[in-house]
């Protein structure tokens, strides 16, 4: 769950990775994927929440898709940025526009609705 | 290093709850309390907030909830060196600085100094998908974060209802609410929270189930297109406070409250006179004057000269070296200057000098609780000696009788407080009873005065008496009283068969007394002429008698010794015949026989 919080740079070249997607995205099938997930401490809607954000990564964009999950009760100076008021929350920082998604993320069917990855 | 700061901040936020326990349990009505550091709010509250518990402030939209909350925390700051956090729903940093820069505040400046944080927590409710379970753990950090960056001992959350428009698990929503105030409660901190009113309820969402503590209402209502604001502390528990609705304004220098604290008429009593300005109704008062924070009011007719009353007290208070606050309702300031000049009643001087001081203001111009509110906060900052209301009844145009009654009640009561002699107007209208004044606080005054017209023969004269002075031995007498150039000067008495005369009447018994007198004393010189006339008829009788006696008594003597010799010369003659004839021998003896 240590994610590597705060490397959000090294995102920068990543746009020429091409991996073809096997299922029908509507958005930007080819771009790359950046996602903040905001938890706190060890609780168990953050541990779920980063392993749904895991495999909804793994399944519909995988090698696409950077996590950044940052611990607010390690850095709380970083809730203000996002307006982070619920928690888990997660942001889709790329691509635009910015996308927040609140909850554990367990139901899958909203959280790729919301994120325009549409599923059937 | 911060988790150990924590820790040990934690040991010292037990401690201080265990010791307010221990108070708390010592001593029933010993709840400690944060003071506000507003006027008049400490007051009703008998000391502040609740310490360490939430206290919600709720009210319609603009009745001041936010500027209460920025000034509790800039006054923490300010005044009792204690840091504050402000956590904005509504509005944004940015924003909430200039918005109390209008009020004099530099909150720009507090963040910079690290006494204040501020915090805008946005909610957008469009851009907000829910995935399954969440609590608001983000915003708890958030807060703490916030209050440990500058160790705050003061939270404002303004306004958290905009939670339920963000979020759609009400039943989580409220569970994490109350879960925030005991978190508040956990750091020991005063806080503020803020509740849009709601249609039957103090707030939309219920707050007050959550916030128990202390409640306070604030509310604006127009009337007469004028608006007045109050405030009302629903409920405090753990201690008394004040129950009635209290006025309040908001004005540049922030937040302040009529308390009404005044009204046990425990004020201290001076004995002390000060003189009216006016030499003659000070002999008229019996003690010289008035008494030192007493309340006088005129009442009179239009143009029978209170004004004048008003600025002859002024006057004499600022020659003593008083400080006199003059509030006017019908003149401006230069008027008022070049009028009581026509009747030789500078102000200029004790204006320039700084002893005077003016404000003149429509009375429509604010509504009742403003202009109180206003006058109490002027009165506290010039520290007057004398206050002068002209006229007090034009308020009534700001506010009914009643409200009237009832802010004029909370103003007097202050100045006696205060110690401060307060001198009203009030204009009667024409042809009601003049010992009704239509404010209705007749019963607060000390010494009331009524000023009329007396209108004989085509005349319109003044006429002054004193309708009550409480501890006074004061005249009964209705005065006429002249406006010149000299000043006020009340003229003698002249009572005629219609009562007091004045004016020409006045003037023209005057006249006839005079020659009244003149001729009694033409009459008494005759008198006395006639008297010294007679004695002298009397005395030539005198002499006359005296003659006529002197003069029968000469006769008298004279005939008396001209029969003696007469007789003599007989005996003689007799004696001489006997010798002559020696008939008896015997001689000499013989005109003794006879």
């Amino acid at each position: 769950m240590k994610k590597k919080a705060g490397a959000p740079k090294k995102l920068g070249g990543s746009r020429s990775q091409k991996s073809k997607v096997v299922k029908k995205t509507k958005p930007q099938a080819n771009e790359s994927w950046r996602m903040r997930l905001y938890v706190a401490g060890q609780s168990t809607r953050s541990v779920a929440a980063i392993a749904n954000l895991r495999r909804i990564c793994d399944s519909h964009m995988p090698g696409r898709c950077t996590i950044e999950v940052i611990d607010l009760m390690r850095n709380p100076e970083l809730a203000k940025d996002d307006q982070i008021v619920a928690i888990p929350t997660l942001v889709r920082k790329l691509p635009e526009p910015a996308r927040r998604i609140i909850g554990d993320l367990s139901a899958t069917d909203k959280v790729l609705m919301s994120l325009e990855l549409t599923v059937v | 290093m911060r988790p150990n700061n924590s820790a040990s901040a934690t040991n010292v936020r037990f401690a201080k709850q265990k010791s307010a326990r221990a108070l708390a349990t010592n001593a029933v009505d010993r709840l400690e309390k944060a003071p506000t550091g507003i006027t008049g709010l400490d007051e009703v509250t008998l000391g502040g907030l609740p310490r360490g518990r939430a206290t919600l402030i709720c009210g319609s939209a603009g009745c001041g909830k936010t500027m209460l909350a920025v000034e509790f925390l800039v006054n923490g700051v300010r005044e009792y060196g204690e840091p504050g956090v402000f956590i904005a729903f509504e509005e944004t940093k940015d924003e909430l600085v200039v918005n109390a820069a209008s009020l004099d505040f530099d909150l720009a400046k507090l963040v910079r100094q690290g006494k204040l944080a501020i915090d805008h927590v946005h909610i957008d409710p469009n851009e907000i998908a829910e995935t399954g379970e969440y609590d608001l753990e983000g915003l708890f950090i958030r807060i703490k974060y916030a209050i440990e960056s500058v160790g705050a001992k003061r939270v404002v959350l303004d306004t958290i209802e905009t939670l339920f428009s963000g979020f759609s698990n009400t039943a989580l929503l409220r569970a994490e609410i109350r879960r925030l105030f005991q978190f508040l409660k956990s750091f020991g901190v005063t806080a503020i929270v803020t509740g849009e009113r709601g249609e039957n309820s103090l707030t939309r969402y219920g707050l007050e189930e959550y916030v128990a503590d202390c409640v306070i209402l604030l509310d604006h209502r127009v009337t007469d297109q004028i608006t007045t604001r109050r405030m009302r502390i629903v409920k405090y528990r753990g201690s008394s406070h004040g129950t009635n609705e209290y006025p309040f304004i908001i004005d540049e220098q922030g937040f302040s409250v009529l308390p009404v604290t005044s009204m046990a008429l425990r004020h201290k009593v001076s004995n002390e006179v000060v003189s009216t300005g006016v030499p003659d109704l000070d002999a008229m008062l019996g003690i010289g004057g008035y008494y030192r924070g007493s309340t006088i009011l005129m009442s009179g007719t239009a143009g029978m000269g209170k004004s004048s009353f008003a600025a002859a007290l002024a006057r004499s208070a600022c020659e003593r070296g008083e400080r006199v606050l003059y509030f006017a309702f019908e003149e401006s300031e230069q008027q008022i200057v070049r009028n009581m000049r026509s009747v030789g009643i500078d102000l200029q001087p004790h204006l320039d000098s700084g002893r005077l001081r003016i404000i003149a203001q429509r009375p429509f111009l604010y509504g009742l609780e403003m202009h109180l509110v206003s006058m109490h906060k002027e009165i506290n900052r010039f520290r007057p000696a004398v206050v002068v209301v002209d006229p007090i009844s034009n308020l009534i145009s700001a506010g009914t009788a009643r409200e009237v009654s009832a802010m004029l009640t909370l103003l007097i009561d202050f100045l006696k407080t205060e110690g401060i002699t307060g001198f009203f107007t009030v204009l009667t209208e024409n042809g009601g009873r003049m010992e009704t004044s239509d404010i209705g606080i007749s019963s607060l005054i000390d010494t009331w005065m009524l000023v009329r017209d007396i209108e004989v023969s085509g005349e319109r004269n003044r006429g002054l008496y004193v309708l009550k002075s409480r501890g006074m031995n004061h005249s009964n007498q209705i005065r006429e009283f002249l406006l010149s150039s000299k000043g006020i000067k009340l003229v003698e008495v002249y009572l005629g068969p219609s009562g007091v005369l004045t004016g020409s009447a006045r003037v023209a018994l005057e006249e006839q007394e005079r020659d009244a007198s003149v001729r009694q004393t033409d009459d008494n010189e005759l008198k006395l002429a006639q008297l010294e006339h007679r004695r002298k008829a009397m005395e030539a009788h005198i002499e006359a008698l005296r003659a006529e006696f002197e003069a029968d008594s000469a006769g008298v003597k004279k005939s008396v010794s001209l029969e003696n010799k007469r007789e003599k010369k007989l005996l003689d003659n007799q004696g001489a015949m006997a010798r002559s004839r020696r008939a008896n021998g015997h001689l000499p003896q013989t005109p003794n026989r006879k």
